[in-house]
């Protein structure tokens, strides 16, 4: 949209001829100087220069919808209005059906924890066919750590749905359907972006997994502004990518220690710290933040932290704008992740979005299957 | 230089000023044809100027004073005047007692009000709980307008528009029940999806889209001229990245916001925009403050929304005429509503 070419948008010729002449080739260009420098550069009175704005404007402007139009759609087009159903009950009910279409979902925890182990069920769901409650498509899961073990991926399905695994060929279509990408550096990710971005619809994908971007983005030589930039770039094109084509985007994120004791206030509040800020219990085994900063925070729509505290491990919507601020207590097995309460924990204040770190240690990840190995190589 | 101030091309202003008219009353003097001949336009170029400059010198002309309210200079409005309109000027509750008071009773039409806070406080949920809140009708002390959703950052979920505003219906019903008991027609007429379909939604991907639109939206709103609030959610965000030259990005977002400003007072309804939160290096610590927060002097008003021990709290940061306070809010499954402590006494700062 932004690219248009100034002259072919019906502006009356003597203007579009004189906004080539100048060099103001697109519609970015133009819209990138306030009016009064348009009418120094292009040598035009100040209507001329309005009016031929507002006609640009109204060309490259996003087309309007109603929000009963977009839900209308999605009851109709989609999978449960735009949802991926994960089978957890709870968290379903919590999320109105299930992961949402077209918007970020973000899974951050300790190591261990079973953020991996997650995105490889819903790879499975995603993957199944649709009178099995599944979205019947393709799943591209880019694994930068190289976590993703077929052998678990199958047991998973096995354990979680025998009655379509058992059958003849089934383990292998569903396997088949599962692209996995292995890219080494960020600027190797976003080649492999632009060429997902051309596949998407010719090739019925219908889930993106990253797993993990903050692997991705921490592995790169530059630090500061520079990463934060291209981060920033990144998450825009995924964010377009998830919603041009409908499609939910699960990303996986870690945990880092937090740096100093204060949490962050304004400058209002440091004024009166005394009277305002009440001192939280202190957890001092593991205090955590997620990695990737506060504009990555942001630009997440969905924020899933699963934590361990006494070693019970949770999971909790943090950031939903669609959901009660719940905690579901879960646990690993060998059908993957299993809640153990559907009702869920609810969590009042910024509780929701701490990260606990707790009496979590590998051999608590022991599962019923013997075949079951898990290598961390953190 | 008065001629500098005839909205014309560089270059007749250049040739006016060649031809020795300095002064708006020179050219003002002056005829069509003598004008043409002088500066070497044509005749109805000539005409153009000439009229521009006669408009322009007569609201610069001073008139005497004689008794009526008269601006001394064009344009111009006296303050009882405007003490008077602001007297019924609008408000758009917040479904939030402790928040509407603060604010002198809602969010005001004909102002431009900044909301920021960090994530997850709930600065969409004002925002979509505003954008159904527009649309009470005035039976129940509502403007019933329209709403504009501006989106940058993807975050409006249809679901929850859908949520909230089946509440706000359960809640006039209530309303209806408790104090027209006589009137039998007191059924809300109103369904979700009406309130759905009054909200127009534009997503906006680059700040390219972002300035055609807020241009645009004035051919839209004459269009739809029930529009009272449009939301846009976040502003900044398409300015914090892929922007090389810092003093263009300032000039451009002080443009904006001097085009919402006369949006919301040519056509009286209420903008607000969403920032979201940067960390900053000040007095040897890290604060949190409103992202780009040097661009937005054109704000009317601006609230920060944080967390005070579990509740959420609302703070006016910036306001020519109300107090600086806080308020408790909370964000319940119904939206937006008061805050369920015991203590919810508004703070004054």
């Amino acid at each position: 949209m932004a690219n248009k070419l100034i002259n072919q948008m019906g502006l009356p010729k003597s203007i579009a001829n004189i906004f080539t002449a100048r060099n103001v080739i697109t519609a970015k260009d133009a819209l990138s100087h306030t009016e009064f420098e348009l009418m120094e550069l292009l040598d035009v009175g100040k209507e001329e220069v309005t009016s031929a704005m507002a006609h640009v404007s109204e060309v490259v402007c996003p087309p309007c919808q109603t929000a009963l139009l977009l839900l209308e759609q999605r009851v109709r087009n989609e999978c449960m209005a735009g949802h991926l159903p994960t089978r957890l009950k709870g968290l379903d009910e919590a999320l109105c059906g299930g992961i949402p279409f077209g918007v970020l979902t973000e899974l951050v925890g300790p190591a261990g924890i079973g953020k991996t182990q997650f995105c490889l069920k819903l790879s499975l769901l995603a993957s199944m066919p649709a009178n099995c409650g599944g979205l019947d498509g393709r799943v591209i899961y880019i694994d930068v750590e190289s976590k993703f073990r077929s052998k678990r991926l199958i047991e998973i399905g096995i354990n979680s749905f025998p009655e379509i695994f058992l059958k003849k060929g089934m383990a292998q279509e569903m396997a088949g359907r599962i692209l996995i990408l292995r890219p080494t550096s960020l600027s190797e990710f976003a080649e492999s972006l632009h060429q997902i971005k051309v596949s998407l619809l010719q090739q019925q994908v219908k889930l993106l997994i990253i797993d993990s971007m903050a692997a991705l983005v921490l592995g790169e030589r530059d630090c500061g502004a520079s990463r934060q930039q291209a981060l920033g770039w990144h998450v825009s094109f995924i964010k377009s990518l998830a919603e041009f084509s409908r499609i939910p985007v699960v990303l996986t994120n870690q945990v880092r220690s937090q740096i100093g004791d204060e949490s962050r206030m304004y400058s209002f509040q440091a004024a009166q710290s005394r009277s305002i800020i009440k001192d939280n219990p202190a957890t001092y085994d593991s205090h955590l933040v997620a990695a990737l900063g506060i504009n990555w925070a942001h630009a997440v729509t969905i924020r899933l932290v699963l934590e361990a505290r006494s070693g019970q491990r949770f999971i909790k919507l943090a950031k939903s704008p669609i959901s009660p601020a719940l905690a579901f207590p879960f646990k690993i097995t060998s059908s993957g992740m299993v809640l153990l309460d559907d009702d869920g924990v609810e969590m009042k204040g910024p509780e929701i979005s701490t990260i606990n770190c707790q009496g979590l240690s590998l051999s608590s990840l022991a599962v019923s299957s013997a075949e079951y190995f898990l290598t961390k190589n953190t | 230089m008065e001629v500098g101030m005839l909205p014309i091309s560089a270059s007749k202003r250049g040739k006016l000023l060649a031809a020795g008219y300095t002064t708006l009353d020179a050219i003002a003097r002056a005829s069509p044809t003598h004008l043409a001949r002088d500066i070497d336009v044509s005749d109805s170029e000539a005409s153009e100027i000439l009229s521009l400059a006669t408009k322009a010198s007569s609201a610069l002309e001073r008139e005497r004073p004689n008794g009526t309210h008269t601006a001394v200079v064009g344009g111009g409005q006296t303050a009882w005047d405007m003490l008077n309109e602001e007297k019924f000027s609008s408000c758009i509750t917040t479904s939030c007692v402790d928040l509407d008071n603060i604010l002198g009773g809602g969010i005001k039409c004909k102002e431009v009000t900044e909301i920021g806070g960090v994530p997850g406080i709930g600065k969409t949920q004002i925002g979509i709980q505003l954008a159904v809140n527009v649309q009470i009708p005035q039976e129940y002390g509502g403007l019933g307008g329209k709403a504009i959703y501006i989106d940058t950052e993807g975050s409006f979920m249809v679901e929850r528009v859908l949520q909230i505003a089946e509440a706000c219906i359960e809640d006039m019903a209530e309303y209806s029940h408790q104090f027209h008991k006589d009137f039998q027609a007191c059924d809300v007429k109103v369904h979700p999806n009406n309130i759905l379909e009054n909200i127009f939604y534009f997503r906006v991907c680059s700040y390219t889209e972002q300035i055609a639109l807020i241009n645009y939206l004035d051919k839209f709103i004459m269009e739809n001229k029930d529009v009272k609030i449009i939301i846009v959610d976040s502003v900044t965000f398409h300015f914090r990245q892929d922007f090389d030259d810092m003093a263009l990005r300032t000039r451009l977002l002080s443009e904006m916001a001097l085009k919402l400003m006369k949006l919301a007072k040519k056509f009286c309804l209420a903008i607000v925009m969403l920032n979201q939160v940067t960390t900053k290096y000040v007095e040897g610590s890290f604060q949190l403050t409103l992202a780009l927060g040097n661009w937005s002097h054109s704000c009317t008003n601006r609230i920060i929304l944080f967390w005070n021990g579990n509740e959420r709290h609302a703070f006016i940061d910036k306001s020519p005429s109300l107090k600086s306070a806080s308020a408790p809010y909370s964000v319940t499954t119904r939206g937006i509503r008061n805050s369920t402590s015991s203590s919810k006494r508004i703070k004054m700062m």
